[in-house]
């Protein structure tokens, strides 16, 4: 399978390997993304600033003073062709989330009436769902997470929300999102982790990392207040979260 | 009693800015850094810091500051209306741009109206004591991170000084003002420049564009011509799956008017971007205000990458040749030297 090399401007260039979502292609990012990494530590490819994986592509960002696109293309071109893993090592992540309480949980009845399941399938489909960190953005440790149960694919909400509490665990199309900011946002929220995804006190500020297996565990109320305690006063052990894969 | 300098009283939107906090885009976090990188690169060298250094970063309007250290020397880089010192037992007096100052305890400098562009630096010598966050002093304050407490500046604050005193030493001043080219903003075709007809592609390199009221650290909204996609907005022509924005991306969204993407941009976005504005030209960005009209002029990237280390021999150039600045009621030997006598003398 062949790339294309999009230019963007002399600080940049995207590699895309596709043009259409799906766990192959992104599993050819994620290892070019890991190739460059490693290549990049072996001083083999000076001048990368750093890697910007997404759903299908690729951004290698450079700094013009120090290479060259010409000097890089072939550098990439040749990590591709030593060939990658269909599937980088990944870390097997297992986040709490509350579904119970109805502040946490608000559009839960509509997504149960609309998927023509009871609230309680609609739970047990997002907790066996096999997620996967697809990629980080639009703000700072935002996930997009695919692999939702494709019994549970709705579109956005038609009235996004001023207002979505941190933390809340919200589905839309075929994917399933943590919100790491109170923000505006169109999901649907059916439960809320009391983990923080982004939580400046922390060394790595960010938890969730692109490639991440993912599943949520359930809990009730109780345990949510105890964990959020734990996680507001900096003590919570976030290793306990993560399981090499 | 530790050095800091006081907000007396806030500019508009005064953050603390470095050269970017990179390598943390994977993770959805925006590199932010000054807009102009050669505004504070230039203010950083006037005091002696390292390029990287964090400067702070005047918006349209700056704010009054109060010296609480024993002296700090500053440098203040771009169009300034012109700042302005007092006290502590002196009646206000114009500061000029573009040069280094030693400031004393109690001393007021009011930073004032930049003229004519959107941003100016100031530098202190030896630096802001301010805690790094991943890596950068860069403010982002959408997320609440870097530079003070994550913020632009308010009234009230104190910002830390690395040193209580400064140096003995000369002060020194930019030979002439940096050139930062005028003309068309040169960009590179792409990454998707296949999302727009011939007839769209043409309408943005030849017709003129107008700065919005929507102008920040974030992008620049233009008006102007609107930009035809090949496909239609309805059947997804003004949609990708969302890919790596870099910094200059000019994303075109169904309305057909041009938004380009600067150092508060968010990593990844899902509209198709025409074009980027080659490096050389993103600190003119920087210093963009509302009401100010562009052309585009498409180059190559060889040819992006060629006018962009031009630029930076230019820029080292210009801070080797940094001259000595007139002591107060003193004589500028520098300056008659360079006028009257030899070009480009450097007094050391």
């Amino acid at each position: 399978m062949s790339v294309r090399y999009l230019s963007c401007g002399d600080t940049a260039f995207t590699v895309e390997f596709g043009n259409e979502i799906s766990p192959g292609i992104n599993g050819r990012v994620m290892a070019l993304h890991a190739a460059i990494g490693l290549a990049r530590e072996a001083g083999e490819i000076a001048g990368v600033i750093e890697t910007v994986p997404t759903m299908r592509s690729l951004m290698v960002t450079y700094d013009p003073l120090a290479t060259s696109r010409a000097d890089l293309q072939p550098k990439v071109d040749a990590l591709i062709a030593r060939g990658l893993p269909a599937d980088a090592v990944s870390r097997r992540v297992t986040l709490p989330c509350c579904y119970d309480d109805p502040e946490f949980a608000p559009d839960l009845a509509e997504v149960a009436e609309r998927t023509k399941k009871s609230p309680e399938q609609v739970i047990a489909a997002h907790l066996a769902s096999p997620f996967k960190v697809y990629v980080l953005g639009f703000m700072p440790g935002l996930a997009y997470v695919a692999g939702l149960d494709q019994s549970l694919f709705l579109p956005r909400r038609s009235q996004p929300r001023v207002r979505v509490p941190r933390s809340s665990v919200a589905i839309a199309m075929d994917m399933t999102t943590i919100y790491p900011f109170e923000s505006p946002g169109g999901w649907h929220l059916i439960g809320r982790t009391p983990l923080w995804m982004f939580d400046k006190r922390r060394e790595q500020p960010v938890f969730l990392s692109p490639g991440d297996s993912l599943s949520f565990e359930r809990i009730d109320r109780r345990s949510f207040d105890r964990i959020a305690g734990e996680v507001e006063a900096g003590t919570f052990d976030w290793s306990s979260l993560v399981k090499s894969k | 009693m530790s050095a800091g300098l006081k907000v007396v009283r806030a500019g508009l939107f005064d953050t603390l800015q470095d050269l970017g906090r990179t390598g943390f885009m994977a993770l959805g976090m925006p590199t932010a850094g000054a807009m102009d990188r050669i505004g504070l690169g230039l203010a950083n060298a006037l005091v002696g810091n390292p390029a990287n250094a964090a400067g702070l970063e005047i918006g349209v309007m700056g704010p009054d500051l109060q010296v609480e250290a024993d002296s700090v020397r500053i440098a203040l880089v771009g169009p300034l209306s012109p700042a302005l010192i007092e006290g502590p037992d002196a009646a206000a007096k114009p500061l000029e741009s573009d040069r280094s100052h030693l400031l004393k305890r109690g001393q007021i400098l009011r930073v004032g109206m930049i003229e004519g562009s959107s941003t100016a630096y100031l530098a202190v010598a030896g630096g802001f004591d301010l805690p790094v966050f991943m890596g950068s002093l860069s403010t982002y304050s959408r997320a609440g991170i870097g530079g003070f407490d994550g913020r632009k500046l308010a009234a009230g604050d104190l910002l830390p000084l690395a040193k209580a005193a400064a140096a003995a030493g000369d002060e020194r001043r930019l030979a002439q003002p940096f050139d930062y080219g005028n003309g068309p903003l040169r960009v590179v075709w792409g990454p998707q420049e296949d999302y727009f007809s011939d007839e769209g592609r043409r309408t943005f390199i030849e017709c003129e564009y107008r700065v919005s009221k929507e102008a920040d650290r974030m992008g620049i909204r233009f008006e102007g011509p609107t930009i035809a996609h090949a496909k239609s907005v309805d059947q997804g022509g003004a949609d990708i799956i969302s890919d790596g924005i870099a910094p200059g991306a000019i994303q075109v969204p169904g309305a057909g008017l041009p938004i380009v993407l600067l150092a508060d941009r968010q990593t990844v976005g899902g509209y198709p971007k025409i074009a980027t504005v080659a490096s050389v030209d993103l600190p003119r960005l920087g210093r963009l205000l509302p009401g100010q009209t562009v052309r585009f002029a498409a180059i190559t990237v060889e040819e992006a990458e060629a006018l962009r280390r031009d630029q930076e021999s230019r820029l080292q150039r210009a801070i080797a040749g940094f001259v000595v600045a007139r002591p107060p009621g003193g004589i500028d030997l520098a300056r008659l030297y360079e006028e009257n006598l030899i070009d480009g003398i450097v007094y050391e």
